[in-house]
């Protein structure tokens, strides 16, 4: 028995996000008296992996292979399945991000493991195996009970902290060979922005909306973000209108984030932007409608213009964070 | 070609949702049920496929699973445009029961592409998709957000962090789309509900196939401590309780 945590990596490169799923599973490992063992596909150095020992994982698996380099999903859901069987793995931990959404429910019909998809702690009870999550896009929590013998948990983002529990992993190769034609999926082109702080890893998320005025008013917010190393997003009205990417919509149909800080300039906090962000372990709102529903979400807010409010904001931080 | 759009039945993303029985049960009275947002795009782009004669898809059916009542949202969905509805009656009991009897349908009926929602906003599991690839042993592509057909060939935007990848795939496969599919949802005209009315909608029985997973009780959120304000002119003060207080910043 034990307890299989898939760790992505980018680029051979570990994130928080690995860490954190890491020292949930270790825990989770401890809670069912067994063992966490981490794995990763692609080509990731010693020391790199090594790093996962730090957050309690016992054993690391490298799969690699001709092949395994891009995404696909039936032949990473082959590996991993494979290896879970191998180390007879009773729970399966993944990310709810991209990768996760994309395997985890693969690897639920072929391991006939119910899926406990975006939870947000750790197992209410293992007998019966009950856990927590968010529905109705944060307009409620439920209690899910997962009767199958296996089982796979998608993690929330930035819902459990690091736990450190040094231990030295081994770590254990495994080789992957693809038959001729596996592979379904063809990648023609990847289009990448590089040296931006994603929306998704961000800790600090400055974000505008409609009561911005115009797409001529963000310089303020994006210096802001710049000062505190934090990502810019936006409400949907802003990118539908084409004033800020579509990428950076959050949202209930957008980027669903949970950072530590979220700044809403001029945005009233809509039910549906609300299940973007809801999970923000801070939420700071400026606007000029007092009885705007985001302040009944925010902890922090200031009443008024949101655009005469920024340029003294931007003292303020510049000021503090000079000292 | 054919493209099969599934469908889920949810309640109006702005209701505030009540639960009855000791919250062990969705209070169902007063909401108003629509198509999942997700869906209604997937179906927008399914349509959009269809009216380019150059792609040929003769068919867009809507699969869903669900009991008598959630016709009308069916209906609705034929009325923006799709051209059958297939409704497997049974009660939606999980994902992994729901993707089982989408399986069936489509092992007696065969598409080429199958259009699921990235998420339901209801349950918010993000799973339907992926799981009836799985079923049907074909491939899925999730996190799409730009479906074409050049050449005869299939393109798919897939987002990755901070980017995307442009990639091609053979059909049948199961695509899990997310924003940027389309621009905007496709409303039905009057001339669609009217046809909507004798549209086929074939009703069928579900597989026995046991759920994995069980919601026990809900929870409402807790009510948070009432919001801090600051004086507009003196934003200072916010930004020392980010730093002192909360250690945000």
């Amino acid at each position: 028995m034990s307890v299989l945590v898939f760790t992505e990596n980018w680029d051979g490169k570990f994130k928080k996000l690995s860490f954190e799923l890491v020292s949930y599973a270790s825990k989770l490992a401890e809670m069912l008296n067994t063992s966490a063992i981490a794995m990763s596909i692609g080509t990731v150095a010693d020391d790199e992996l090594q790093k996962l020992g730090k957050y309690g994982a016992a054993k690391i698996i490298r799969a690699t292979g001709e092949g395994m380099n891009i995404l696909d999903n039936q032949t990473w859901v082959n590996s991993i399945s494979d290896i879970a069987e191998k180390e007879k793995a009773t729970v399966i931990v993944l990310s709810n991000n991209i990768m996760g959404k994309a395997l985890a429910p693969r690897l639920s019909v072929r391991m006939k493991a119910g899926l406990g998809a975006g939870v947000s702690g750790l197992p209410k009870s293992t007998e019966p195996f009950v856990v927590y999550k968010k529905v109705f896009s944060g307009n409620a929590f439920a209690d899910v009970l997962i009767r199958s013998e296996k089982k796979i948990l998608t993690l929330s983002q930035n819902s459990f902290q690091l736990l450190e529990k040094p231990e030295v992993p081994e770590i254990m190769n495994v080789s992957v060979s693809l038959e001729a034609g596996a592979v379904k999926t063809q990648v023609k082109d990847v289009q990448k922005q590089t040296g931006k702080i994603l929306l998704t890893d961000a800790e600090v998320v400055v974000s505008g909306g409609r009561g911005m005025k115009s797409p001529d008013n963000w310089g303020p917010l994006l210096e802001l973000a710049e000062l505190l190393g934090a990502a810019t997003a936006c409400s949907r009205p802003v990118s539908d209108e084409g004033w800020r990417p579509h990428e950076e919509h959050t949202g209930q149909t957008g980027k669903i984030i949970a950072p530590n800080l979220y700044f809403a300039f001029g945005i009233s906090g809509a039910t549906q932007h609300l299940a973007g962000v809801s999970s923000s372990k801070f939420i700071v709102a400026i606007n000029s409608d007092k009885d705007a529903p985001i302040f009944e979400a925010a902890q922090y807010g200031i009443v008024g213009d949101a655009i005469k409010i920024l340029p003294k904001l931007i003292e303020a931080v510049k000021e503090i964070k000079g000292k | 070609m054919r493209i099969l759009v599934c469908l889920s039945n949810v309640p109006d993303t702005t209701t505030k949702v009540k639960f009855i029985d000791n919250l062990t049960k969705l209070d169902t009275g007063g909401i108003q049920w629509v198509i999942n947002p997700w869906d209604e795009l997937s179906l927008t782009r399914a349509l959009e496929l269809k009216d380019d004669a150059a792609h040929n898809i003769q068919q867009v059916t809507i699969a869903h699973v669900g009991l008598a009542g959630s016709e009308p949202t069916i209906r609705k969905a034929l009325a923006i445009g799709a051209d059958d509805a297939i409704r497997v009656n049974a009660d939606p009991r999980d994902a992994y029961f729901v993707a089982a009897q989408l399986a069936e349908v489509i092992k007696i009926n065969p598409y080429d592409i199958i259009l699921c929602g990235i998420e339901s906003s209801d349950y918010n599991g993000s799973t339907v998709g992926g799981m009836l690839a799985e079923f049907l042993g074909i491939p899925s592509v999730s996190s799409v957000s730009f479906l074409n057909i050049e050449n005869g060939q299939v393109l798919i935007h897939r987002e990755i962090d901070g980017g995307k990848e442009i990639l091609t795939l053979p059909t049948p496969f199961v695509a899990i789309v997310q924003k940027g599919i389309t621009k905007e949802p496709r409303i039905a005209a009057m001339r669609g509900i009217m046809m909507a009315r004798t549209k086929p909608m074939k009703v069928t029985e579900p597989v026995a196939t046991g759920p994995l997973t069980e919601v026990l009780k809900y929870e409402l959120p807790k009510p948070h401590a009432a919001c801090k304000f600051f004086d507009p002119e003196h934003p200072k003060q916010l930004v020392e309780m980010l730093q002192n207080e909360a250690k945000v910043i």
